[in-house]
Order: C-alpha cells, then structure tokens, then sequence
C-alpha cells in the first residue's frame, strides 16, 4: 500500500471525539475530606457510607502509586481533578427519554448508539452514565417484573442498604490497591445488579460510561450480585470526547456469583487515545475482580480494549467454590502511542476449579503493550486446571509488545498450560489474500479478525459486531 | 550493624599479600563493597527476588577458607570422570594446585588461577574483568568484586579448538564454621576457537558453605562455548552463581544448567546477542526435594538482527522443595528476523511443592519469531497406561516417565560421562517407591552395547 495513504489512515481523528455542551454542576478540582463528604452528601448517602469512604480515604493517603507496570506517564496531580460533577439540576431528572436532554441524545447519536432504537429493538435496558449521574434507566419495569435490582450505585444505597452494605467491598476492599483507594473514597456512580435465586436476568444489561465534563476524573463503582442459580450478562461500552488533557479514569467492579451462578462480563472500551503525539487521552486504571464464592459458579470476563492513552486493568476471578470456572478472553489494540498493561489474575483456591485465559495483543505505531497475568493454585485447590493462550501481533517496527505471565502453582495434582507467540502478519498472507483481488486493507482487517476469533466469539452478537467494526477502524492503515 | 556490613567485616586485611597487589584490584574491592552495601541483599519486594528468600544467606555468619586441604581420595570420588580433562580445582574459593591437572594444556590456551594470571600479567586482566558482570549486575555481584580474590581465568587464541573440556571444580568442605567464598571466573574466547567449559560444584555431605560465584565470557567472531553449571553441591550449601555472556557475530553458546544440589541455589544468566548470526542455546534441569529451593532467572538480550535463542528448562519437585523460573527474552528496537523459542516445564511429585515460573517476552521489532511456554502438572496418564499394559509395574512406568521427562534436556548433552552422570543422579532422586536401579542398569548395558556396534560415536546434539 502506498505509504502516503497508510499514513493518512493512521493519522485520521477520533471520529467519535466531540464535547457536548451541557452546564455541569462541578466541584473545584481537589480533594480532601470536605470533598469527599460533599460528595457523600449530594448522593444522599448514610452515615456509614460516608464512613467508608473516609476510610478509604485515610488508606489511599498513605499508598503510593503502583510502579511495576510497563507504562510511562507523567505522575498524576490528584489536586487537580475534580471529583464531582452531575448534569445540571439533579433533582428533576427525566423520568423517561423524551425528557432527556436532546443534546444529549444527539451525544449517542453521534456515537452511533440510538439509545431508545437499541434499548427498544435490542431489548436491552441501558443505564447510562453521562458524566457521573445516572440520567436515565429504561427497562426497569420489567426487570423488576424478574426481581432483578438494575440501578445506579447511589441509588442502591438508598434503596437497598443491606445488600450494599453485605457486599460492596467484599471483593474489592478499600485499601485493595492505590486506585481502588480512591475509587473507594470518592466514586460517584457505576451500576448495581442483583439477579435473586434461581432466576436467569430476561434481558442483557447495559451501561455506557461516557466522560464529559473537562478534567473530571470518572470514577465508577460497579457492584453485580448473582445468586444461587441465576444468570446475568452485562455489557459495558464506552467512547470519550476529544480533548487535550488527560483524564483519569479510576474504576472498580465487583462481582459475587455465589453457588451455581454464571455472570458474563463483556467490555468494549474505546475512550479517546490521545493524538498521535499522545497528547490527551484517557488514563484508564481499572480494578476488576470476580468472586465465584459459591461451588459450580461461573464467571466469564471478555473485554476488547482499542481506547485509552493508557490502560492499567487486570479483570480477575477468586476461584474460591469447589468446580467454579473462570474465564477471560480479551482483545487489546493499541496504536498511535497507547499504552496498555493489562491481563488478568486466576486465583484457584477450592477444588476442581477451571479456569481459561485466551489474550490477544496487536501493537501498531508507536504504542506499547503487556500482557501481565498470574495463574496461582493453592494447595487445597486439588485438579485445579488453566489454559493460557496470549498472542500477539506487531504491526510496524516501532512498536512492542511483551507478556509477563506468573505462575504459582503449588499443588501437583494441578495442570497448568500456557503458551505465547509473537508475530507479524505473515507476508505470505497477505500475498495470497491480495493475489485473490482483496485489497491490502481488507486483508489486514481479515488476518486480524481472524487473530482475534477466539475472544470474538464470546462476545454477546451486538457486542460482537461492533468490536469487529471499532478494531478495524482502529488498525486502518496502520499496515505497510 | 546491618547484614551488609557484618558480611563487609569479614573482608579481610589478610597479611602481604596485598600490598604486592595492583592498586586497580583493591580500588575495584572496594567500589564493590560500596556498591554492595548500597544495594544491600535482595528482599521479596525486589520483583527479581520475589519468590526467593535470601536471609539464610544474609543472616548466616562465614568465614573465609585460608588452606585447600583436601583428602585426595575424597576429592578423586567427587571429580567427574573425564578422561583427559583439564582441570582447576578450588576448596572452599581457595585455589588447590595438587588436585588440578593442567598437564594437557594445548597451545594457544591459557587455564589458570585468577592470582597467578595477576601476578604474571595484571593488564591483560584488568581490562576484561567485571566489565559484564560488573558491581551492577546484582548484590550478589557487587558482594563477590568486594571479596575478589581467587578464580579461574581461561583464554583461548583465535582459532584454537581445545577438544578436552576445561573443568572448573569447586569443592565444599564440611567445616567446623560454615564458610564463604566469591571466586570469580573470566572466559575469553578468542575469532572462531571452540571449547567446552564446565563449572562443577560438589562437596562433602554435611557442607554448609556459601559459594557466590560470578563469570563472564566473551565470544569473538565465530567462537563456540558450551559451558556447563553442573551443580552437585552438598544439600546444606548455599549456592549464587552469576554468569553474564557476550556474543560476537556468528558466535555460538551452549548452556547446560543442571542443579541437583544445593539447600537454597539461584542462577542468574544473561546472553547478549550482540551481533548478526549469534545464536544461544540455554538448557536446564532443576530436581529439588526436601526442602531445597533452586531458582533459575535467565535473560536474553536479541541486541542485533538475525540473531538466535533457544531455551528449554526443566524442573522436578518433590517433597516441599521449591522451583522458581524466570526467562526473559528481549528483542531490542531495529533487531528484525529474530527467532527466540522458550519453553519450561515443570513435574510436581508431591503436594506440597511449589513451582513459581514466569516466561517473559519483550518486544520491541516487528518481524520476529518469538513463543514461549511454559507447563506444570502430572505425568501423562495414558503415556503410564502405555506402559503398564507393556507389563511394567505402576511406579516404574513413572519412574521411566519421569527419567524420560528429563531426558529431553539431557539428551542435548554432548560429553556421555555428565549424561550418564546425571541420568543416574536423577534416577536415584526419584521416591524409592520407583526402585529404577535396575532397568538403569540394563538400559545402560543395553546403550554401551549399541553404542560398540556403532563404534562408539558419542551422542549426537
């Protein structure tokens, strides 16, 4: 291909990088126990809520940042972010679509998400999350028709103590790690689920996560509860506005399955990247961590990563019941000069217990990227067995790609498997899809794609679709 | 006092000796007792120490050896029966000249100890030594430059081919006070020479010594090296070995890395591939019982373009041993058409043994060939059934697994003596339940007689 055009295609604009102007209701950037009490207030929250964050809080003061990633970024100013900030008018929030915000509509739009269409025609129920408010829940109804919880974080506080209360944090603890700290003290929205005993969740939930407002960090807290016997999948997609500074993004999720409970987790992230220069971008440093307390559970992270100037994100599962299973499949994309750190952490503990990594990295540019997961087996976690696959794929010579797999094993009846490659897309490929009349670009996409089948097909169809669209925009003529 | 400095008190101020010394050696002492005692030891929290605890060490109190007394009996038992092997002997890092042979010693080659390569020609040496593994390379090499004092200095004239292999033997004795000893060894290899080179650690029963040794080699154009860390230390001996390699273009390193003693052992080796057509191949065999801990760190730097690595270890733990592996490959910015492959597989014969391995690849060019892999677990149960229904009882179908499961590493092994040596070795290891004596004993015969039939050719790599 001709150089000029793969530059041009490399050097296309976030399409999906506008800002919406919506008056935000912001704190000033800062943050001290008066900030985090401010927040508490303006959610409504308990006492023990507020608590809680402060003692975060008092956790995070004394941390310091992680340092082992292979990432390079400027130490962040946390005084210089604010840590709140709601769509105008929270007390009179719309009740249903036609009362939000036709800007905001137009937001999704632009994103190619007609929030009503696809909530109606997908039967999906969307949770959206603009800036740190949640505007507008549909589906709720039906949802609780099922006795499934679908709410924002605040707002199962408020309605449902006890729950919160029983589990928030009983994954992820406060002081679990320097950024789950500060989600910890001052998270302001995110969802929470609860699927009862026995029942399988009628719908796919869904949250979009957008930041908006300039230089607020977002900070999501997302609690999914399963009980015995049910079922859920959640979907979570995000896209972020172009803008100049960077943005800290600092979530935690958390998810219970308890006996024979299965949850899906199904990430696309497509935060704005930063320029070609890595100017701006979203700094994107995730805590996601699974319990499967209950025997026979299940739990199955997916995730395709194309956003993010940088990535810090390691969806985990404790593998605590007898035969519980856990599974992760990820696609990470990386171009102009992302860097992404990410993998994932299986914890066997109970016995019989299974788990399956299948990682897929593709580096172009100048970008960077690690896969970095632990396989550990305790000794009471007896048959315990992991495969890993994690391969990765280098486009262009100014790129990396590294994997940094441990393993811990320490019981001999366990058997643990894992296996990398590093490679480019082969000449010999190539030539034989361009031999047969397919343009160069179309065969890179197709190579790709089909590098990266194995974590596609676990994702729900929508999903799917998407990811397969988002990852060729992201790689188009990143090829040569 | 910290434990830096209450091993820093035992450098000694021992007697003339010294004075006669160049002043670079004791300026070179001391720049590593500083770097040492800045770095301090290693703790958990040293991500290249995470699973490795090295407070027997640092909280051990050693002496220094000041003789090389050694039954010559004894030591002629421990000696690895090499027919025509050169070879220098060192008792507890203490240089023995009775129990070195260096009467066949080729031209063009030089094989002697560190203190007389001073006292005849200190320039030569100082120019080369500690330049790779240097006082940065690791506490434990920073520690050894502050106790510098005695090694093994092997050079070799471009061209020459030295066919008897160049034995490095350090004894441990089993001494009243546990001592130390950092010797140090130096292997220049010269455009296009060849030669084998094996560091043999062995010792008495009861020795509980720390020996802390650090190597550096330097491949010319075209040089070949295999070099071996065989590693028969008594099961009370601490063991630290440092080996840092320099590879020219087209040069060629071969590493056998086989630890069967040692109560805590760990390895660091790195290769640099410096230029194009270098190739490293690095094997390794770890069999830990008891409580024995043996932790095997090894880099590979692709530093130029069309360079080769190859890496297969294997461990086997029993007991509550404990194996640690970390191989790293990293391919610089611009080194294109690399092939790097890694492999680690692990045996785990009991329950209460732990495996920690990290296979790491790092990344910086495109068109490359790079894997690695890395597995844990149990034999094969249809490759037992296999066996049994050939009528061999339960544990010996394992016992012949699990010698097979090393076999693939030792089956590089050029020299048969150290392939037989260690096969034996590892079939005595296995639980007793395995009772292997006897079909090793028949399937040695069995191997002396078709290797008559073929003239006796020695194994093919």
């Amino acid at each position: 291909m001709a150089t000029e055009e793969m530059e041009q295609l490399v050097r296309r604009e976030y399409t999906q990088g506008f800002v919406t102007d919506i008056e935000s209701d912001t704190v000033p950037p800062g943050l001290d126990e008066s900030v985090i009490a401010f927040i508490s207030q303006k959610k409504g929250e308990p006492q023990w809520m507020l608590d809680w964050r402060l003692e975060a809080y008092h956790q995070w003061l004394k941390m310091t940042s992680p340092s082992w990633a292979h990432l390079s970024y400027p130490p962040i100013d946390y005084q210089a972010i604010s840590y709140y900030s709601a769509p105008k008018k929270p007390e009179d929030r719309p009740q249903s679509l036609d009362e939000v915000d036709p800007k905001l509509l137009e937001t999704y739009e632009k994103l190619g998400i007609p929030l009503h269409e696809r909530a109606a025609l997908a039967g999906v129920a969307v949770d959206a999350v603009f800036d740190s408010v949640s505007v507008t829940t549909t589906f709720k109804d039906k949802l609780a028709e099922a006795g499934v919880i679908f709410c924002s974080i605040s707002e199962a506080i408020r309605d449902y103590p006890e729950l919160v209360r029983q589990y928030l944090g009983s994954v992820v603890p406060q002081g679990d790690n320097y950024f789950a700290a500060l989600n910890s003290a001052v998270f302001t929205d995110g969802s929470f689920v609860y699927v009862p005993e026995g029942v399988t969740c009628p719908m796919e939930l869904s949250t979009y996560f957008r930041i908006n407002a300039a230089n607020t960090g977002q900070f999501e807290r997302t609690l999914i509860v399963c009980d015995k016997r049910s079922q859920v999948s959640y979907l979570e997609g995000c896209t972020a506005p172009q803008r100049d500074e960077n943005q800290l993004h600092a979530a935690v999720v958390e998810l219970v399955a308890l006996e024979d409970a299965y949850i899906k987790y199904s990430t696309v992230q497509n935060w704005y990247p930063g320029d070609e220069d890595g100017k701006g971008g979203i700094y994107n440093f995730v805590t996601k961590r699974a319990d499967c307390r209950g025997d026979r559970s299940k739990v199955s992270w997916t995730q395709v990563e194309t956003g993010s100037a940088i990535t810090w994100k390691y969806p985990s599962c404790m593998l605590r019941g007898k035969d519980s299973v856990g599974e992760f499949y990820s696609v990470a994309v990386t171009n102009g000069r992302q860097q992404a750190d990410t993998g994932t952490k299986m914890i066997h503990i109970g016995a019989n217990t299974k788990s399956t990594i299948v990682s897929k990295g593709i580096a172009a540019g100048r970008s960077d990227q690690a896969y970095r997961g632990l396989v550990k087996i305790g000794p009471r976690a007896r048959g315990a067995r992991n495969f890993t696959q994690c391969d990765s794929l280098l486009i262009g010579d100014r790129c990396g790609a590294h994997t940094f797999p441990y393993q811990e094993i320490g019981n001999s009846t366990a058997t643990v498997e894992h296996e990398a490659t590093t490679s480019k897309i082969g000449e010999d490929q190539l030539f034989y899809c361009r031999q047969r009349g397919i343009s160069e670009e179309d065969a890179v996409n197709m190579i790709v794609n089909g590098f990266c089948k194995d974590v596609f097909q676990e994702l729900p169809m929508e999903f799917a679709v998407e990811a397969e669209a988002l990852l060729n925009v992201t790689l188009e003529g990143a090829v040569g | 006092m910290s434990e830096e400095q209450s091993f820093l008190e035992r450098l000694p101020a021992r007697g003339e000796a010294r004075d006669a010394e160049p002043t670079w050696v004791a300026a070179r002492r001391q720049a590593g007792a500083a770097r040492f005692e800045a770095l301090g030891f290693p703790t958990k929290r040293d991500e290249q120490w995470k699973y490795t605890d090295v407070r027997r060490i640092s909280q051990g109190r050693f002496a220094l050896a000041d003789n090389a007394d050694f039954s010559p009996g004894q030591a002629a038992a421990l000696t690895l029966p090499l027919a025509s092997a050169i070879r220098l002997t060192f008792v507890d890092g203490v240089f023995s000249a009775e129990l070195s042979d260096l009467a066949a010693l080729p031209a063009g080659v030089t094989v002697e100890p560190l203190s007389q390569a001073l006292s005849d020609n200190h320039e030569a040496v100082g120019g080369v030594l500690g330049r790779l593994t240097g006082v940065d390379f690791s506490p434990f090499a920073a520690l050894n430059t502050a106790f510098s004092e005695e090694g093994a200095v092997i050079r070799l004239a471009p061209g020459t081919v030295v066919e008897a292999p160049i034995v490095v033997q350090f004894l441990s004795r089993a001494n009243a006070e546990p001592v130390m000893c950092h010797p140090r060894v130096l292997i220049q290899a010269g455009a296009r020479s060849e030669a084998t080179v094996i560091e043999h650690f062995v010792g008495e029963t009861d020795a509980a010594n720390f020996t802390n040794v650090v190597a550096e080699a330097l491949l010319e154009r075209g040089a070949i090296l295999t070099h071996y860390n065989l590693q028969e230390a008594p099961l009370g001996d601490l063991l630290v070995t440092s080996l840092q390699v320099d590879q020219g273009r087209d040069s060629r390193f071969t590493s056998f890395n086989v630890n069967l003693g040692g109560a805590l052992v760990r390895n660091d080796l790195v290769s640099e591939l410096n230029a194009e057509g270098a190739e490293a191949h690095l094997y390794g065999l770890f069999y830990a019982q008891g409580r024995q801990h043996v932790d095997n760190h090894t880099l590979v730097n692709h530093n130029a373009p069309h360079t080769i690595s190859n890496e297969n270890y294997k461990g086997i733990l029993d007991d509550r041993a404990r194996g640690v592996f970390n191989g790293k490959v990293v391919v610089k910015r611009d080194s294109q058409k690399i092939e790097a492959d890694q492999s680690n597989a692990n045996l785990l014969l009991s329950d209460r043994a732990e495996i920690d391995t990290k296979p790491e690849l790092e990344i910086y060019a495109d068109d490359v060939k790079c894997s690695h892999g890395a597995t844990t677990g149990q034999l094969d149960e249809e490759a037992v059934f296999a066996l049994r229904t050939r009528g061999l009882d339960e544990q010996t179908a394992r016992g012949l697994l699990t010698l097979a499961f090393a076999g693939e590493v030792m089956d590089r092994v050029t020299l048969d003596a150290i392939a037989e040596r260690v096969e034996r070795a590892v079939a005595g290891k296995l639980p007793e339940r395995f009772n292997l004596t006897g079909l090793v004993e028949v399937a040695a015969l069995e191997q002396a007689g078709h290797a008559q039939e073929e003239g006796g050719h020695d194994r093919d790599g």
